[in-house]
């Protein structure tokens, strides 16, 4: 059976699920439920400098569904934690005194000022917590402030903070990577300069999940009113896989620890983060939705799925996808492929034709009885009709071997790899000759 | 002692009250606001439908399911009622099953359809219980048509009339309208008085006139109504009823289906309806379901359905014929009566077996008795009355286009007219059309 446990920039875990600081993860009541559910880790929610923040007294979360009200995204507007700093740091002491074995970080967030670093650093490291998370991610409220996504958006602050944290404590250091900017490579680059052990992304999205068409406030609404709020959940998934991506394939990064979050709503998500490079994953939004029990589908799913193929421990998987992760330049403009209706699984529904007739390429005819067949001589492969049809196979792509002809252009495929970097097409090819 | 299911003879109040009433609730409960998301969230939008295309009024299905799943039922509703009036009561009685249900390609994937009859209840009862009439009239055009028969072709091609400026006058010889929706239904697919309601919801658009107990060979004449009206609509159904050609069929307690069915519909008190232990239904199709389901549903301890033909050709469709096992009715096939015995009222009932040579349907000679003290029978409706001069395509009135009759000015549609399948949702369509004809007729 695999081993999934982890050793991430020195902390060692039983498995890679740790929880995202967030809610589930405030205080010690709720870790210590984690952590008999099965938990590898948590990141405790972000502390910050007495005297605490406050929360708004409505509502912090707004949402997004999808049928049957099936969660696909959820943002707040909830900030770091709002209990006094010794409180969670006695909870804290508490809870690693009796769960040695689990993962214990510590997000915080205080003023980009040396001295509250120096302030709240011992402390921490008094508590015996594995290691801290630098909250440079936060959307909303206290990035107002001058902190959280306000510091992750330029990367010399970055720097200068996270070297101040390497100065001043023996704990390993992550830097938490707000995705609200245009390069990802920066702010992390700003990271690994400052010295962080390694980096955890991505925090939730600047967003508004919804307007409210009656009193026309966003919600969630205070009052009447809405503030943008951090967007988290599998929706994000994309966009924090593209990330951590980005970092992992980073000639200037190589090998830097990535904690991958974002979206992790089952076993299969967390193996696509690590694939592309994360050496651990952090989860919040699938335990909001669902409660802490989904540790055991995630635990019991990745280790299957490593048996299956043959992975023994995690950092086997680490990585594995990341040299597959290219520019586009690089593709092979030489792979040709066209869809392929399987008449037997089709069911009729005219999807496939709607899509390719009104929004693509005209490739799918409807023929007398609902059959609908691919027209070669128009197919570019583009893969909609696959993405549209409701049932899974019954429209393939079929790659053309060397030799076939592609109907479309009346080329014959050819066997070598040749990609945008050489076409005759581009004028820095041609420039080049 | 009291009545219970055994008791021999043609008993009322074989059941306690209480279980008559739950046995004659809603065949199927309404989809509330969550279900129907959801039932409307599996629809695929297909391309150029199919569901549309088996629908006989054509209803843009997936239009309408994606304004529910939107988060408009009322704007689903409008969508329903431009194309069938009668969409709520057509999404209580519809063979959806052999209709778009069938043809919904989730049908074809995984035998589970979207629930296109429940959602379009859900859309249009919606509308309908908040008293909001969607449609509204056009200018007078000053034309006056007489429409016969109050069912769901007269009512479709009046509203569709009135809803062009037209007067109408609909003419109805029964007591209240609706024809067969408010009588010869059965009473678990249109409770709460959903037929009259419905009426009274339709009439709101205005310009329609109604005359009960004026029937046509009685009170009126075509002749008439011709000279009084620019046009007429003739949509008397068929009131004659099929005799069963065995001896003995005049038996005491041997009667019509549609009677039997028209009386659970029209009275008060269902314990004081009687009904046989033994009841037999002959026939095959969606009356002959009607009257046997709601024997049992009465308190009959034993109901068969005899047919003189195989399941397959059965024209109730097979959801019916399982609707009717499951409520514990014997389905028998391949048996045609040939004779009622009895002492005055009927105590047995003899059955030949049959079989299909290629000439066709033959007796086997074998036969066998059934004891009944209740015979139904249920083996189809002719048209009675039919106006003198008008020509006729089999038993029913020849049409030509949308309706139109041999005779100039007068239109036809419904089950008295030739063509289609003796449905509701039919002859909504049917009438519709025929009011979109008689409208360019008159205006052109």
């Amino acid at each position: 059976m695999a081993d999934l446990s982890t050793n991430f920039v020195g902390i060692k875990s039983p498995n890679p699920f740790w929880l995202a600081s967030a809610p589930p993860t405030d205080k010690e009541y709720n870790v210590r439920r984690a952590f008999e559910a099965g938990w590898g880790g948590v990141v405790w929610k972000t502390l910050g400098l007495d005297p605490h923040v406050v929360n708004v007294n409505g509502p912090r979360y707004g949402v997004i569904y999808g049928a049957d009200r099936r969660v696909l995204g959820i943002n707040n507007i909830e900030l770091i934690t709002d209990r006094p700093l010794e409180t969670n740091l006695s909870e804290i002491k508490a809870v690693k005194r009796d769960y040695p074995d689990r993962a214990m970080v510590v997000s915080l967030m205080v003023p980009c000022e040396e001295w509250a670093w120096k302030e709240i650093l011992p402390k921490v490291e008094e508590t015996g917590a594995d290691g801290i998370e630098l909250n440079f991610g936060c959307p909303h409220g206290m990035s107002e402030r001058g902190m959280g996504a306000a510091v992750g958006q330029v990367p010399e602050y970055i720097e200068m903070v996270t070297r101040w944290c390497k100065a001043n404590t023996r704990m390993p250091v992550l830097v938490k990577l707000t995705p609200n900017i245009t390069d990802v490579r920066y702010p992390a680059r700003a990271a690994h300069a400052g010295g962080a052990d390694g980096v955890s992304l991505i925090n939730t999205i600047s967003s508004i999940t919804s307007v409210n068409l009656d009193t026309m406030s966003p919600e969630p609404s205070i009052d009447g009113k809405g503030s943008h709020g951090g967007y988290c959940g599998a929706a994000v998934k994309p966009i924090a896989l593209n990330m951590v991506a980005e970092i992992a394939r980073d000639a200037e990064m190589q090998g830097f620890p990535i904690s991958g979050i974002g979206g992790i709503t089952t076993w299969r998500d967390a193996a696509e983060f690590l694939s592309l490079g994360a050496g651990s994953v952090q989860v919040c939004t699938a335990a909001m939705v669902y409660g802490f029990g989904i540790i055991k589908e995630l635990n019991a799913g990745l280790s299957e799925w490593m048996d299956e193929k043959g992975y023994t421990s995690i950092e086997e998987v680490t990585g594995r996808a990341v040299p597959n992760v290219t520019d586009w330049q690089y593709l092979n403009l030489n792979y040709v492929t066209k869809a392929r209706i399987d008449q037997d699984a089709c069911i009729k529904c005219g999807r496939c034709y709607a899509a390719c007739e009104d929004t693509s390429h005209q490739a799918i005819a409807m023929k007398p009885g609902r059959v609908f067949e691919v027209i070669d001589e128009e197919c570019v492969a583009c893969n909609l009709c696959v993405d549209v049809c409701p049932v899974e196979d019954c429209i393939t792509m079929e790659e053309l071997q060397p030799g076939m002809m592609d109907l479309r252009t009346g080329k014959v495929v050819e066997a070598d790899y040749a990609n945008w970097t050489t076409h005759p097409n581009n004028p820095s090819a041609k420039a080049a000759e | 002692m009291t009545t219970t299911p055994r008791t021999s003879g043609v008993q009322a109040g074989r059941l306690p009250p209480e279980a008559l009433a739950e046995n004659f609730q809603d065949l199927h409960s309404p989809l509330d606001h969550h279900e129907a998301t959801v039932a409307a969230d599996r629809c695929y939008f297909c391309y150029d439908a199919p569901c549309i295309t088996a629908c006989p009024t054509a209803i843009d299905i997936p239009l309408f399911i994606r304004q529910i799943q939107s988060g408009q039922p009322d704007g689903a509703a409008k969508t329903i009622f431009e194309q069938n009036i009668l969409g709520g009561m057509c999404a209580r009685v519809c063979p959806t099953e052999t209709l778009c249900e069938e043809a919904c390609v989730r049908e074809a994937a995984e035998g589970k359809p979207v629930e296109i009859g429940r959602l379009q209840r859900f859309a249009t009862d919606g509308l309908m219980s908040s008293g909001v009439h969607p449609f509204a009239r056009a200018d007078a055009t000053g034309k006056r048509v007489a429409v016969v028969g109050a069912g769901p072709a007269g009512l479709a091609c009046a509203h569709r009339l009135a809803m062009h400026g037209h007067d109408v006058v609909i003419f109805d010889g029964r007591a209240k309208p609706g024809g067969l929706n408010e009588y010869g239904i059965a009473s678990y697919k249109s409770v709460d008085d959903f037929a009259q309601s419905e009426v009274e919801w339709l009439m709101q658009i205005g310009g329609i006139t109604l005359r009960s107990g004026e029937g046509l060979g009685a009170e009126l004449s075509l002749s008439g109504l011709r000279s009084e009206f620019d046009a007429v609509f003739l949509g008397i159904g068929l009131s004659g009823v099929n005799a069963l050609r065995a001896d003995g069929e005049d038996r005491e307690n041997v009667s019509d289906a549609v009677e039997f069915i028209e009386g659970l519909r029209q009275t008060g008190d269902l314990s004081s309806l009687p009904v046989g232990r033994s009841v037999v239904v002959i026939g095959g199709g969606m009356t002959a379901v009607d009257a046997a389901v709601q024997s049992k549903l009465l308190g009959a301890d034993e109901v068969t359905i005899a047919y003189r033909r195989g399941r397959e050709n059965m024209s109730a469709s097979r959801y019916e014929q399982d609707l009717a096992t499951s409520k514990g009715v014997r389905l028998m096939f391949n048996v045609q009566p040939v004779a009622v015995y009895g002492n005055g009222a009927v105590r047995e009932i003899e059955f030949e077996y049959t079989e299909n040579t290629g000439s066709g349907l033959t007796g086997t000679g074998e036969t066998f008795k059934l004891a009944a003290d209740q015979v139904f029978k249920a083996i189809g409706q002719t048209l009675e009355g039919a106006p003198e001069g008008m020509t006729l395509d089999g038993n029913k009135i020849a049409i030509t286009g949308a309706g139109r009759t041999s005779l100039v000015g007068v239109w036809a549609g419904g089950d008295c007219a030739a063509g289609g399948d003796d449905l509701t949702v039919t002859a909504v369509a049917e009438g519709r059309d025929a009011a979109m004809d008689i409208h360019a007729s008159l205006m052109g």
